[in-house]
């Protein structure tokens, strides 16, 4: 029995908290309207004698820390260590949706992407090519309908198998206009040095070259604390083990 | 250790430096352009449209929800309906819940009786204690069962959006954001939520109007007082179905009023102290969804009401006996509670209130809920104990104690626009980091809710209307 994490972002008004509600059972109001998870909710599930947490982040267009919702999400997916990261897109409004996805691959490698309202999809006459957009995505694509509660179970083995690596990811990333490749390749080296390989590089140059210093800075700082932790341990450990 | 983060520093700043260079203003641009088109290629590729007629409900209901003509009206219409159902739902369940916990605490009194307990153990505990809760659940579940169902199936159908809609020009005007309609609309369940969702708004400067004036919706604990209040005093020439539309008439007054503090304030501050101009942003008003009926209400009814409940007691309890004990513990001539009142009593008058009000509100900083059983219990701590059976009994207390409709209004906007309640300072303070900011949102309301009530009292007593 291992303990996994599990990250569930999307837009707002997608059916997050309906799918976060069908997974855990855990009781919780779902509005129809944008932005209604301001707190992150966490809730259990087991699935095959394995406990996963899931964590149910605020509904974001972007990630780009716009707002501090934004930057709530943005945090959990790169220094919460989620085992996977679940990206839920409406179906009924796919294109827009599907921007947060792109996202979602450029910042992370073990990502789930669920097409979720699939139901009302179909009653509009939306269909969907799941297959097609696996293979360009390179991550498993899911139809579900949180409502009725189906393609859940699908989904929940999906989860188990990505993580215990029987599915491999290898997420789509977006290919820019020549003048910013050439400024990726010259930046994510020196990020490679400074940071390690914990973060994706490409991804913490784009970045930067956005102007986002203050995502560096935490790193710095997060970094910082962790080595404290590490020696103020290890002194723990010293009179621990003088003691004996 | 220090010389490993000093070098870890340089390189940062070198990093930094070269990214400088290497950055332009039109960056965020191609990043977002190409993502765009990526998306618009995968959908191209992906997905296939089989009707070629969109469902059109959607725009036809959003035609008339948001129309220049009736949007507004509507609004109103459905805010009326939602205090309707509450007030009028609510009366009976209330009284009968009231003459149960009478009837129960008739038993509690023979039950200490019979243990020969001493007078002070059935004071703190029944009279204290005991009644302080009862009365705050008789007051406060009925209406809250009513009124959060109600107002999640309208949430959960789609229309709140559109309200947000509706009311971005009135909020642009005043230099806020036309998301604060949301918060506001959080308020109307609980202000110290409604504080947290404030984080939906991106600029610091909109999201601090809307957490400084998110206090002028009353919130659910002050229903309660709102509610009676009306129902006794502001529709007494009325009975049957009138009165139930003229007390939904004066509830519907009172919200408005606080919505145009609300704009007020906002416009005064975005031209002072939080100067600037409303960010844009995006709105989705996403389809109109049938809600799960039976699911909604049960959930919103079982979960909502109960944690606010909950939350009620665990301060009315407390409030309960520490007002029994000011009451009973004597300093001199009279009781401390007694000493309370008579220092507060020129500054109630002069608002139109009395030293007992003034004093349920101080009482009642922790929640709001408990300020209307408090005053009961002051009143009721001066004379002869009342047997309180009913709604319609409690009004007997207030004229006794030489209430009039006065009274009730100016205790009504008192409450709608005093100072938050506890847990809603200390959200404020946690999600703005400013004990400066806390203090102006204490300052603010309180600052108005004297003032109004005085402005009111006054005009009434020159023209002679009392």
């Amino acid at each position: 029995m291992s303990n996994f994490r599990i990250a569930l972002c999307g837009n707002p008004n997608t059916g997050k908290s309906t799918l976060f509600n069908a997974l855990t059972g855990l009781k919780q109001h779902t509005g129809n309207w944008a932005g209604k998870t301001v707190e992150m909710k966490k809730g259990v599930y087991t699935y095959k004698n394995d406990q996963y947490e899931i964590v149910d982040l605020p509904g974001t267009y972007s990630l780009y820390s716009n707002s501090l919702d934004e930057e709530i999400a943005r945090d959990f997916i790169v220094f919460g260590n989620p085992d996977i990261t679940i990206v839920i897109l409406d179906a009924t409004a796919l294109e827009r949706n599907l921007n947060l996805a792109l996202q979602v691959l450029e910042m992370t490698n073990r990502v789930i992407i669920c097409i979720n309202l699939i139901d009302e999809a179909e009653k509009l006459g939306i269909n969907i090519n799941e297959k097609l957009l696996m293979r360009r995505l390179g991550v498993p694509v899911i139809k579900i309908s949180a409502r009725n509660k189906t393609g859940i179970p699908m989904l929940l083995d999906t989860v188990s198998r990505v993580i215990s690596g029987v599915i491999q990811c290898t997420p789509f990333q977006i290919e820019y206009d020549e003048e910013t490749e050439r400024k990726i390749k010259i930046l994510e080296p020196m990020i490679d040095r400074i940071v390690g390989h914990d973060i994706s590089a490409r991804w913490l140059s784009l970045r930067l070259l956005d102007g986002d210093r203050q995502l560096f800075e935490q790193i710095e700082e997060r970094k910082a604390r962790n080595r404290e932790v590490l020696i103020n341990g290890a002194t723990f450990h010293k009179t621990k083990t003088g003691i004996k | 250790m220090e010389l490993h983060s000093t070098k870890q520093k340089q390189a940062l700043n070198e990093l930094f430096q070269e990214a400088d260079l290497l950055s332009s203003t039109q960056i965020r641009d191609q990043i977002v352009g190409q993502l765009y088109r990526k998306s618009h290629q995968l959908v191209k590729e992906g997905v296939s449209f089989t009707k070629n007629k969109f469902d059109h409900r959607t725009e036809k209901l959003d035609a008339i929800f948001t129309s220049p003509v009736f949007g507004f009206p509507i609004m109103l219409v459905m805010l009326g309906v939602v205090f309707y159902l509450t007030i009028a739902g609510a009366n009976i369940p209330s009284s009968m819940l009231a003459e149960l916990f009478g009837w129960v605490e008739g038993y509690l009194t023979l039950f200490f009786t019979e243990l020969n307990a001493p007078d002070w153990l059935h004071g703190v505990l029944v009279l204290g204690l005991y009644r302080g809760t009862s009365w705050v659940i008789s007051v406060m579940l009925p209406p809250m069962a009513i009124f959060f169902p109600t107002f999640a199936l309208l949430e959960n159908y789609g229309y709140l959006p559109r309200v947000a809609f509706n009311m971005d020009r009135l909020f642009k005007t005043v230099g806020a954001h036309g998301k604060q309609s949301l918060t506001m609309a959080m308020g109307f369940g609980c202000n110290a939520a409604a504080i947290m969702s404030s984080r939906i708004i991106e600029s610091p400067r909109e999201r601090m109007l809307a957490i400084l004036t998110n206090n002028f919706v009353p919130c659910n604990g002050r229903w309660g007082t709102l509610i009676v209040l009306a129902s006794l005093f502001m529709a007494t020439g009325f009975t049957g179905g009138m009165k139930t539309i003229v007390t939904t008439s004066v509830i519907v007054g009172i919200v408005l009023f606080g919505i145009i503090i609300t704009f007020l304030v906002s416009w005064v501050l975005s031209k002072t102290a939080l100067k600037g101009v409303p960010t844009h942003y995006t709105l989705e008003l996403p389809p109109y969804r049938k809600p799960k009926f039976f699911d909604t209400v049960i959930r919103s009814s079982l979960n909502k009401s109960w944690s606010v409940l909950v939350r009620a007691v665990k301060v009315a309890a407390p409030a309960g006996i520490l007002t029994w004990i000011l009451a009973n513990i004597q300093a001199g001539d009279s009781s401390i509670l007694l000493h309370i009142v008579q220092f507060l009593d020129p500054l109630g008058q002069a608002i139109g209130l009395d030293g007992f009000i003034l004093m349920a509100f101080l009482i009642g900083l922790p929640a709001n809920e408990i300020v209307l059983p408090i005053l009961l219990m002051g009143y009721l701590s001066t004379g002869a104990l009342i047997d309180v059976d009913g709604i319609e009994d409690l009004k007997k207390i207030f004229i006794d104690q030489g209430w009039t409709w006065l009274t009730a209004l100016n205790m009504m906007l008192f409450s709608l626009l005093h100072y938050p309640c506890g847990t809603t300072l200390v959200n404020i303070y946690k999600e703005t980091k400013s004990a400066k900011w806390t203090f102006w949102s204490f300052i603010i309301p309180t600052g108005i809710a004297f003032f109004v009530t005085f402005l009111i009292a006054q005009l009434a007593r020159i023209l002679n209307w009392v």
